[in-house]
């Protein structure tokens, strides 16, 4: 918190108005609980935690800063980080998440049609619309404009032919925002972006198992889905700008808020399972990666109060991703190996459930340098875009 | 590739193709989805030990080959080239210990066994998630003619199978002392002995131990009552040496399957090893495998030659194949992508067994440690 926020006179009303109404609705029993990524994995939620949703559905509050028009905030960045510090100090999780509020809720926003937004936002700010990724496929990944779902022009609705995979959450997606090929002449510019409501005969979803044993996402099949014309988000071949849009959004997401080694709360606790596992920290590994968590949660502040200050993203936001998700993994990594034998159980006696749990998460975030962009791809994007070095020739 | 006699070319070349006939990684998949408790399949053991793998470091007055331990890595390293889970590793492991301390009797009785594969041996050591050792706590009390066991021992590798235990007690002194511990032959049905078998990340057999007055006869002392210690560590350094043979046969394997894959996969219209990216990154592996190599050639043959720097040469190799087991094995899954990911795929099965492996017999700083002790620093 800055000085100036501190003195800002508004603000502290704010804060004052934002604390009384989570002091009379958030239920102390989910205090520190993450609900928000429940609805990807096809968990319905009940009890406190559900009504924790509804109460931050109607208020706006899971999504802040989106309009009050669709039923969001309507707050302003620095109403949403008074927001954010009064949960934060109470112990309070956004309860409303997904891919919806993540990265498809802002790209609406941007480019979505009146009609559309007034349809889509409602269901993303309330957390009861489910919504997933239909990009990669089988021949389209690191090479996302290689894809070749096709979405044939029928008069009034689309004929989409294809197959997407790796789609999260698939399985229980009510929607999904998919890139199709609407021009087959042309790569990048043959791409249009189109929301295909899940429920629509001839989608097919398999789920796929991870190394971890979840299985979070699924191959998607696409025969002669009907999609009505309506649903075709932006121009006609105009779909890269906007799925790329999205990736920002994505992968902001991914190094900030998803890293859970970037907040700094979460990597302070290595050194506590440390002490119960191997005593000591000799050889300065454990700070070594406090360190980097610190490192890296002072330069998002930084990044923050820049952007701030400066209007607009800056191009330290570009490391991001990458910072964000090594330092998870390298801390996943650090906990298996403090573990010892304990870190190396599947199931059953013998280990504790945190003990399993710490190790089903180690083999699922080897994920993270793979989604929404692989580690490789987010450092050509860094040297080409940032850095001006060009392929070679 | 060190340099190999006849007969060491001729064993490895049938372990490599019984592997990849008999024990491919689909082999080990079906084991593991059938939920085998063993952690390894019956049948392919009964033939690794028709094939005479089980009698490799047992000298033929036993029944064995006494072909050593340089031998028995090449077998090891083909094995792990496909993840092939069997007890020859903790056998071998508990059979260098009666071949470094084991008097005639105990000789005779188990070698010829052992080298049938008719039994199937352990190595109970750990106490404490992390090796350790001189770590001892699990008591060998002198009750009468003989001595009464209690204690625990932890993630005992084929602990639960086992026929024959060798188990390390203290006899005397203080926890971390390696003065008053002593080696135990335990069968593994003693009574007062409770097993339970874990199901571990790699899908391998390991078991936590209980020792609820196991009594044992005088004549189950392995050498020396209280001098155990450089026994232990000795057998140690056999199991860790043809460990690391495994590992690096799984790297190997993990590395040429990614190289494969660099070679096939599209994207932007090229092959992905067209990309510096990563063609660097494989450079890399090379080297570390080419590097890991000698030291684990060089520490198998020093076992054999009983060389006296065997202790710093294993600890030099296990250190060095940790890093490259971990470097390869995430390699591995990054470099393949959203498939690397899924369960289908093998690298996940590799990247399990890579980390099971690290921490067993001492991890890469472990080794690191008891090196610069070695060396004078
Ligand atoms: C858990 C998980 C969830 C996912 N969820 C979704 C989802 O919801 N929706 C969706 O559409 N997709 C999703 N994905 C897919 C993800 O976006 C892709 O896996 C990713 O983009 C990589 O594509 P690929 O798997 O085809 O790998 P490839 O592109 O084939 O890459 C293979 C390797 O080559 C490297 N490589 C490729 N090109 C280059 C280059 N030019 N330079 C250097 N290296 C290169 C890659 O970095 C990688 O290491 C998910 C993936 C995972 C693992």
């Amino acid at each position: 918190m800055s000085a100036a926020e501190k003195l800002d006179p508004e603000l502290e009303s704010f804060r004052a108005e934002a604390r009384a109404w989570l002091a009379e609705n958030f239920p102390p029993s989910l205090k520190d609980k993450d609900v928000s990524m429940t609805a990807m994995a096809g968990i319905t939620l009940s009890g406190d935690a559900k009504l924790w949703q509804e109460r931050m559905g109607a208020k706006g509050w899971g999504t802040p800063t989106y309009p009050k028009q669709y039923g969001g905030g309507g707050l302003t960045n620095a109403q949403a980080r008074v927001l954010q510090q009064e949960m934060a100090r109470i112990g309070a999780k956004n309860p409303i998440g997904g891919m919806g509020v993540m990265m498809f809720g802002p790209t609406l926003l941007e480019y979505g049609n009146e009609e559309q937004k007034a349809r889509h936002v409602p269901g993303i700010v309330t957390g009861t619309v489910r919504w997933c990724q239909g990009y990669s496929e089988p021949n389209a990944g690191s090479d996302l404009a290689a894809l070749r779902t096709q979405a044939v022009d029928k008069g009034d609705h689309y004929l989409v032919n294809g197959q997407k995979i790796w789609t999260s959450g698939a399985q229980f997606a009510d929607w999904c925002f998919c890139l199709v090929r609407t021009d087959n002449s042309k790569k990048h510019e043959g791409i249009s972006f189109l929301l295909i409501d899940m429920k629509s005969p001839g989608v097919e979803v398999r789920p796929i198992k991870l190394i971890s044993g979840n299985s979070p996402f699924c191959e998607t099949f696409f025969t002669d889905v009907k999609v009505p014309k309506e649903n075709l988000m932006g121009p006609l071949n105009g779909g890269w700008t906007i799925g790329k849009r999205l990736l920002q959004f994505e992968r902001a997401g991914l190094g900030s808020g998803g890293g859970s080694a970037g907040r700094g709360g979460a990597a302070q606790g290595i050194d506590e399972i440390a002490k119960k596992y191997v005593g000591t920290d000799e050889k300065g590994r454990i700070a070594e990666h406090q360190m980097s968590a610190r490192a890296f949660a002072l330069t998002i502040a930084r990044a923050q109060a820049e952007a701030k200050s400066n209007a607009g993203p800056n191009q330290t936001t570009s490391i991001m991703k990458n910072a964000g998700s090594k330092l998870q993994q390298e801390r996943a990594e650090l906990l298996l190996e403090i573990m010892g034998s304990q870190g190396l159980g599947w199931e059953g006696e013998g280990f504790t459930r945190e003990e399993i749990e710490s190790t089903r998460a180690w083999l699922g975030g080897k994920a993270v340098t793979i989604y929404g962009g692989t580690a490789e791809i987010q450092n050509n994007i860094i040297a080409k875009r940032i850095l001006g070095l060009l392929d070679h020739q | 590739m060190a340099v190999l006699t006849e007969e060491q070319s001729m064993l490895r070349d049938a372990a490599k193709s019984w592997v990849s006939e008999k024990s491919p990684v689909t082999a080990f998949r079906k084991m593991r989805d059938s939920g085998n408790e063993d952690g390894f399949d019956k049948a392919a053991w009964k033939e690794i030990a028709e094939m005479g793998w089980t009698g490799i470091i047992i000298p033929e007055e036993f029944g064995g080959s006494g072909l050593g331990y340089l031998t028995l890595g090449l077998v090891l390293e083909e094995m792990g080239r496909t993840l092939t889970a069997a007890p020859l590793l903790s056998t071998a492991a508990a059979t260098s210990a009666l071949l470094i301390a084991g008097n005639d009797a105990q000789k005779k009785e188990w070698l010829p066994k052992l080298a049938e594969g008719k039994a199937i041996a352990a190595l109970a050591v750990d106490e404490k998630s992390h090796h350790a050792p001189s770590h001892m706590t699990l008591e060998a009390k002198k009750t009468g003619g003989g001595y009464t066991l209690n204690g625990k021992k932890l993630f005992v590798q084929d602990g639960g199978a086992a026929d024959l235990l060798v188990v390390a007690a203290r006899t005397a002194g203080k926890a971390d002392e390696k003065n008053g511990i002593t080696l135990f032959l335990v069968p593994g049905n003693a009574s007062g002995l409770k097993r339970t078998k874990l199901k571990s990340v790699d899908s391998r057999g390991v078991a936590n131990l209980e020792f609820h007055n196991v009594e044992v006869p005088g004549s189950a002392v392995l050498g020396a009552v209280d001098n155990g210690f450089d026994v232990l560590d000795a057998t140690l350094d056999r199991a860790r040496a043809a460990l690391a043979a495994e590992m690096l046969g799984a790297a190997t394997q993990e590395f040429e399957t990614t190289l494969d894959y660099l070679k096939t996969r599209v994207q932007f219209g090229q092959v992905i090893g067209t990309f510096q990216a990563l063609q660097h990154r494989a450079a890399k592996m090379f080297t570390d495998l080419e590097l890991t190599r000698s030291c684990v050639e060089a520490a198998l043959t020093a076992i054999d030659r009983n060389a006296n720097d065997i202790p710093a040469l294993v600890s030099l190799a296990k250190a060095k194949v940790n890093e490259l087991a971990h470097l390869v094995s995430n390699e591995m899954v990054q470099m393949h992508g959203g498939i690397g990911m899924t369960d289908a795929h093998d690298s996940g099965l590799y990247l399990k067994r890579a980390r099971a492996a690290e921490a067993t017999y001492g991890s890469a700083s472990f080794h690191r440690d008891r090196y610069a002790r070695l060396m004078g620093y």
